[in-house]
């Protein structure tokens, strides 16, 4: 095989991983959403869906319904307005999902691997700008919305996207200005490098480097500004104000079938992204305290060695825990609020979280002229 | 301030006034949290044992999954009716019209006639009662003079796609036996005519 056959299959690896996360992440939350907010509310949630298997109903806690919801809504009638503009309707489901997955590509899920006597580095695309990157990913992931209202050819579902695109904007500026203060401390826009920061002591000089410098210890107000501005991004509850399913509606009340059920699946990818985000810039990423390359090391002088490949499934698992508990914790967030009403949101966006965020890079600011990095 | 109104209770969590801890807003979510992730995590223990300790009388959820269990009822329901059956089988109602006059829906039709007995003055001929105008009142029961109509077979299931099918007859009625223990039904739900296979 030539070395760049080779090295093209070896990067398969980390692209696949992250699609197959991804993408049955984002199936499952429908699965999860269902399950955690019926135990949060004292309920059973879905179960009744099952296949009979010799006389028995294999129901599988309720993991059907995803299943059914799929079988459902791609027999659905695909309806299109009479007056909308077809390709934009049809292209926006595809735009708004596609930027969701492709937003996941430069979180690192894990240190080098080395394999084959290549280094190959967990995160499916290496890019130096990566936080811009996904940044960018989940602002032009807005347009599908936007496409969304203005071709449905229906003023609810314009006033919709219209929504949906002054959310963004406010929810934007305030989660770019709250990174700032990660990328001040770590001193890099690649997340790889930020994740391998957060392995390093935090003050070793005070607190003898027992502590590791996850983004959440460095950079506290941030990790709560990120947070709300990332679900606000979302556009979940509760800033759901570009949907409101229930009752002011929104850019997809012409949509029927899998297309809608796209928009539904845009909103789960985004919910893993912010998720996966969160954990790579202030839950340490893949790092499992105290491990390092060779093993263990702990602070206290012990030392366990480990082969690379523990140390590597240990940090994917690490991250993938991580993960799974920030979406928990979104999805806490989604049943527990209620909604922000339009302006309540836009006045959180532009009067709280923005000039918080901004005040955040000055504290961060002057705390590292006068600490040092840690 | 303009949601202000007059008798706000004391507890200033029902004010519309806000102090400097709900306006700050992350600390009163954090409560909220707090508290919806209690109820997840007590659920999430209770549904542990249950599934995996076997411990059966451990429930995480107050749901009663109906069509498979249904909720205990009161032994004094009102459900669907049934005529009292003699020992040979045949209707303990003597067609006296009671529960016909009583009825204020004027749901029950009876068309009366000889009982073969001559110590039986009459039988129903004709029993009909149309549930489609019955509002469960429970008056014919009152009046019956034989209690030879009861309102305890525990069936509340009855539909029809018409309003004919709703007209349960007497061999209909009569066929019905009481709800058990818990108000479950022993009879099958009876299907009308029109639901039927054909």
């Amino acid at each position: 095989m030539s070395g760049l056959a080779l090295d093209l299959l070896l990067q398969a690896i980390p692209v696949g991983f992250v699609m197959f996360v991804v993408l049955n992440f984002g199936g499952l939350l429908t699965w999860v959403e269902r399950k955690q907010s019926a135990i949060m509310q004292d309920r059973i949630g879905a179960n009744r869906a099952f296949i009979p298997v010799l006389g028995f109903r294999i129901r599988i806690l309720g993991l059907l319904h995803p299943l059914a919801d799929a079988v459902k809504m791609l027999t659905k009638e695909d309806f299109t307005p009479a007056r909308a503009d077809k390709l934009m309707f049809k292209l926006a489901p595809f735009v708004s999902v596609f930027f969701g997955l492709a937003a996941f590509a430069t979180i690192p899920f894990g240190d080098t691997l080395q394999i084959m006597g290549r280094e190959i580095q967990l995160q499916a695309v290496t890019l130096n700008v990566g936080i811009l990157y996904v940044l960018g990913m989940i602002s032009l992931g807005v347009y599908g919305l936007m496409m969304a209202g203005w071709a449905s050819a229906n003023n609810y579902a314009l006033l919709g996207g219209q929504r949906a695109a002054a959310l963004m904007i406010s929810a934007e500026v305030a989660i770019g200005a709250s990174i700032m203060g990660v990328v001040m401390v770590y001193g890099s826009l690649n997340m790889q490098d930020i994740a391998r920061g957060q392995g390093l002591p935090l003050l070793p000089q005070f607190l003898g480097g027992w502590v590791p410098a996850w983004g959440i210890l460095t950079q506290p107000a941030a990790f709560i500004l990120f947070l709300t501005a990332g679900i606000a991004s979302t556009k979940r509850i509760p800033f759901d104000t570009p949907e409101g399913e229930s009752e002011i509606i929104g850019y997809f009340v012409e949509y029927s079938g899998m297309k809608f059920g796209m928009f539904a699946m845009a909103d789960f990818l985004e919910t893993v992204v912010i998720a996966g985000m969160t954990t790579a810039l202030f839950l340490g990423g893949w790092q499992v305290p105290y491990l390092q390359a060779s093993g263990f090391v702990f602070p206290w002088g012990g030392t366990v060695a480990l082969p690379h490949l523990a140390v590597v499934g240990m940090q994917v698992g690490a991250f993938l825990t991580k993960v799974v508990v920030m979406i928990w914790l979104l999805m806490l967030i989604r049943w527990t609020l209620p909604r922000f009403r339009y302006d309540q949101a836009m006045r959180l966006g532009w009067l709280a979280l923005f000039p918080l965020s901004i005040l955040n890079i000055l504290v961060t600011g002057l705390v590292l002229l006068a600490v040092g990095k840690p | 301030m303009a949601y202000q109104t007059t008798n706000t209770p004391a507890d200033p969590r029902h004010s519309s006034r806000l102090g400097l801890r709900q306006r700050f807003y992350v600390i009163e979510v954090l409560v909220g949290l707090a508290l919806t992730a209690k109820h997840f995590f007590a659920n999430m223990g209770r549904h542990t044992l249950h599934v995996v300790f076997r411990v059966k009388s451990s429930r995480g959820a107050v749901t009663i999954q109906y069509p498979d269990e249904r909720r205990p009822y009161s032994p004094r329901l009102r459900s669907l009716h049934r005529l009292v059956r003699r020992e040979d089988g045949s209707p303990r109602c003597v067609a006296c019209m009671m529960c016909e006059t009583v009825c204020p829906a004027h749901c029950i039709y009876i068309v009366a006639t000889e009982h073969p007995n001559p110590e039986i003055e009459k039988v129903p001929e004709r029993f009909d009662i149309d549930l489609g105008k019955c509002v469960f009142c429970g008056y014919c029961v009152e009046a019956c003079p034989e209690d030879a109509i009861r309102m305890d077979t525990g069936i509340l299931e009855f539909s029809a796609y018409d309003r004919q099918s709703m007209v349960y007859t007497k061999d209909t009625l009569l066929a019905l036996d009481p709800a058990g223990p818990n108000g479950v039904p022993t009879s099958p739900v009876p299907i009308a005519p029109s639901r039927r296979p054909r």
